[in-house]
C-alpha cells in the first residue's frame, strides 16, 4: 500500500534535521501507527504498574458494572476490572505475537536456506510444506493447542507451525535466485564450509522479506490468539489475554457489549498499527514493489 | 490441456498422503487416550481394554494407519468415538449450512470487491482509493468475531432489522434463510472483500499503464468498456489466484462465524470434534477440507487458460 500522505510542514523539517535517507522518511501515516504501536506495547509492558486492580480480582458485588470512575471501562459478569484486564491482557497477546514471529521466521529460514541449496532435500521438503500449507491454519492450531495443553508456549507453537510453510517459499525462493551468483560460485570454489555459505552469504539476502513476514505474521498471531481462546483453545484463563476476555465476554454480550468491544478496539489498533508498519517496511525494502504500487 | 489436468490430479496423491499422515501422527503421538474418554471416570481397566481393542488402538501404529488409509480409500470415514454415529452421516447433515452461507459469501464478496478494486485503480490516489485501501487494511486488522458482534450490536439489537442468531434452510424458506444468513454473509465477507480488493487494485494498476489502454482510450473507447473489457480481463489471472489462496481464510472464518452466529454447519462440527478429540470426525474433516482446498486450487490454474488464451498447459 502507498503511503502518500503527505507530512506537515512542521513534521517535515524535524525528519529533515533527521537527515535519514528520502526513501525512509515516513508519511504521516506510518508516523502515527508507529506511535499508536509505541504507546500499546508501553502501556502492555509498564501494565502491573499503573493498573488500578489486580486483574484476576473478582467482586461479587460489582459484576457487569458500566464505565465509571472507579472503573474505567466497568467489570466483567465476575466483578473484575475490564481496564487492568484489559491492560494486563495486552502483555501475553505481543508476547505470543512477537514470540510466533520469531520462531515461523528462524525455524522457516533454516529449512528455506536448506532446501534452496540442496536440490536432493527441496524436492521431499516442498512437498512436506505443499501439504502443510493444505492444511486450514485455524484447524491444525486448534487440534495442536486442544492436544498439548492450553499454556501459552503451545498456543506459540500451535500459531508458528501452519505459518512455517509460507517462510520456507519465500526463503526458498530468494535463495534460488542468489544460488547463482558469482560471490556464492567463488564461495564453493574457494572451499567455504557449507554453513558458512548459508549463513553468511546467502542468509543476509534473504533479511528484508523477513523483516516484512515476520511484521505480518506478528500480527496475524494476535488475531489467531484471539481466535482460538474464542474457541475455546486458547491460553487457559487463568492468564488474561486480549482473546480470553473477549471469549469470556461471549455469555454477556447483550448485557455488556463492552467486553468485547473495547478488548476488540485495543487488539484492531493495535494489529492495524502492525500491518501499517509491515505495508511502509515493505515499500522501503523492496523497491520493484514500491515501483510497481506508484 | 487434458495431459496438464491429469499430472496435476495425480500430484494431489502425495500431498493428500502425507496430510493424512501428518494428521494421524499429531492425534496418536500427542497424550491423551480416546478409549478414557468414550468409557468415562467409572471404568475398570477391562472395560477400557475392550473399548481400546474395539477401535483397533492396540494395534502398532502403523497398522492402525493402514487401516484407517484403507477405509478411507473405500469411502468410509469412520465412526463417530462420541455420537458413535457414521462421520459421513453427521457430515451430511451438517455440510449444508455452511456451503450455502460460504457460497453466498464468495458471491458478495466477488461483486462488492472486485469493483472496488478496479474503482481504486481507475481513480488511483484520489479519496476513493483511498477508502478503499483503509477498508481493506482495517478488514485485515478486525478478528473476524468482533466484526460479527458489531453487525449484530447494529442491525439486530440497535435497529432490530434481523434476527441475532440461528439458520433455516433455503429450501425451506427462502427469505427466512436470506434474513438469517446475510449477517454472517457479510462478516465472513469483510476480510475476504479486503484481500480480493487489495489484490484488485495491485493488478488493475499495473495493466492501466499498458499500451493498449491507451490505444482504447484514444479510439475514443467508453471508460467503462475499457476498465471492464481490457483491464479487468487482462488483471484477472492474479486476482483469481488470490480468491483461490483465500479460500483458507474462508475455512477459518467459516469456523468462528459459526460459532458467532449459532450456525449448525461443519465448522462448529470440527472445533466440538477437536475440542471432544472425536478422533474419526477430526480427521475425517481436516482431510476432506484439504482435499477440497487443493482441488479449489487447482480449478482456478485451470480457469485461467479460459480468463486468458495466452496461457496454455
Amino acid at each position: 500500500m502507498a503511503h502518500t500522505t503527505q507530512p506537515s510542514a512542521a513534521m517535515q523539517s524535524v525528519l529533515g534535521m533527521l537527515s535519514l535517507p528520502r526513501q525512509w522518511r515516513l508519511g504521516a501515516g506510518p508516523l502515527i501507527a508507529a506511535v499508536v504501536l509505541f504507546l500499546i506495547v508501553l502501556s502492555a509492558l509498564l501494565a502491573p504498574l499503573y493498573v488500578p486492580y489486580d486483574p484476576m480480582q473478582m467482586g461479587s458485588l460489582n459484576r457487569l458494572q458500566p464505565a465509571s470512575a472507579e472503573h474505567l471501562l466497568g467489570t466483567d459478569q465476575y466483578g473484575r476490572d475490564l481496564f487492568s484486564r484489559v491492560m494486563t491482557g495486552g502483555r501475553v497477546s505481543l508476547m505470543i505475537g512477537v514470540g510466533a514471529a520469531l520462531f515461523s521466521v528462524v525455524v522457516g529460514m533454516i529449512i528455506g536456506l536448506v532446501s534452496g541449496f540442496f536440490r536432493t532435500a527441496d524436492a521431499v521438503i516442498m512437498r512436506i510444506m505443499d501439504s502443510l500449507m493444505a492444511i486450514p491454519a485455524i484447524l491444525l492450531a486448534i487440534a495442536l493447542v486442544a492436544l498439548s495443553g492450553p499454556s501459552v508456549w503451545s498456543v506459540i507453537v500451535a500459531i508458528t507451525i501452519p505459518e512455517v510453510p509460507r517462510v520456507v517459499r519465500l526463503v526458498r525462493s530468494v535463495v534460488l535466485g542468489a544460488r547463482e551468483e558469482p560471490y556464492v560460485e567463488a564461495a564453493i570454489a574457494l572451499g567455504s564450509s557449507m554453513p558458512k555459505i548459508l549463513w553468511q552469504h546467502l542468509m543476509p539476502n534473504t533479511v528484508p522479506a523477513m523483516i516484512v513476514q515476520g511484521t505480518y505474521i506478528c500480527a496475524s498471531a494476535i488475531l489467531t490468539e484471539a481466535i482460538l481462546s474464542f474457541l475455546g483453545a486458547g491460553v487457559s484463563t487463568d492468564i488474561p489475554t486480549w482473546g480470553n476476555i473477549m471469549a469470556e465476554g461471549r455469555t454477556y454480550f447483550q448485557v455488556k457489549p463492552g467486553l468485547i468491544f473495547w478488548t476488540g478496539a485495543i487488539l484492531s489498533l493495535c494489529i492495524l498499527s502492525i500491518n501499517l508498519l509491515g505495508d511502509t517496511a515493505r515499500d522501503m525494502l523492496d523497491p520493484r514493489l514500491k515501483k510497481r504500487e506508484a | 490441456m487434458l495431459g496438464y489436468i491429469i499430472r496435476r490430479l495425480l500430484a494431489v496423491i502425495p500431498v493428500m498422503v502425507i496430510v493424512a499422515l501428518f494428521v494421524f501422527l499429531i492425534l496418536r503421538l500427542t497424550p491423551g487416550d480416546p478409549a478414557a474418554i468414550l468409557a468415562g471416570d467409572s471404568a475398570t481397566p477391562a472395560q477400557l481394554e475392550r473399548i481400546r481393542d474395539r477401535l483397533g488402538l492396540n494395534l502398532p501404529i502403523y497398522e492402525q494407519f493402514i487401516q484407517w488409509v484403507k477405509m478411507m480409500l473405500q469411502g468410509d470415514l469412520g465412526v463417530s468415538l462420541i455420537s458413535n454415529t457414521s462421520v459421513s452421516t453427521m457430515i451430511g447433515q451438517r455440510i449444508w449450512p455452511t456451503l450455502n452461507i460460504a457460497m453466498l459469501t464468495i458471491t458478495i464478496s466477488i461483486l462488492i470487491a472486485v469493483p472496488m478494486g478496479v474503482l481504486a485503480a481507475w481513480r488511483h490516489r484520489s479519496w476513493i482509493d483511498y477508502a478503499v485501501m483503509s477498508f481493506s487494511v482495517l478488514g485485515f486488522s478486525v478478528p473476524v468475531f468482533v466484526i460479527g458482534y458489531i453487525f449484530i450490536q447494529i442491525f439486530a439489537i440497535e435497529l432490530r432489522w434481523l434476527p441475532v442468531q440461528g439458520y433455516t434452510a433455503p429450501t425451506q424458506d427462502f427469505i427466512g434463510f436470506l434474513q438469517r444468513a446475510i449477517l454472517p454473509s457479510f462478516t465472513l465477507a469483510t476480510i475476504y472483500v479486503a484481500l480480493i480488493a487489495r489484490m484488485t487494485r495491485a493488478s488493475m494498476l499495473d495493466v492501466l499503464g499498458e499500451d493498449y489502454v491507451r490505444t482504447a482510450r484514444a479510439k475514443g473507447l467508453r471508460e467503462g468498456t475499457i476498465l471492464f473489457r481490457h483491464a479487468l480481463r487482462n488483471a484477472a489471472v492474479p486476482i483469481m489466484t488470490i480468491i483461490g489462496t483465500g479460500f483458507a481464510l474462508l475455512i477459518a472464518g467459516v469456523v468462528v462465524t459459526e460459532s458467532v452466529f449459532n450456525i449448525p454447519g461443519v465448522g462448529r462440527l470440527t472445533v466440538d470434534a477437536i475440542l471432544a478429540r472425536d478422533y474419526p470426525v477430526i480427521q475425517a474433516m481436516i482431510l476432506l477440507t484439504a482435499g477440497l482446498y487443493v482441488l479449489v486450487n487447482l480449478l482456478i490454474d485451470i480457469s485461467y487458460t479460459i480468463i486468458d488464451p495466452r496461457i496454455r498447459y
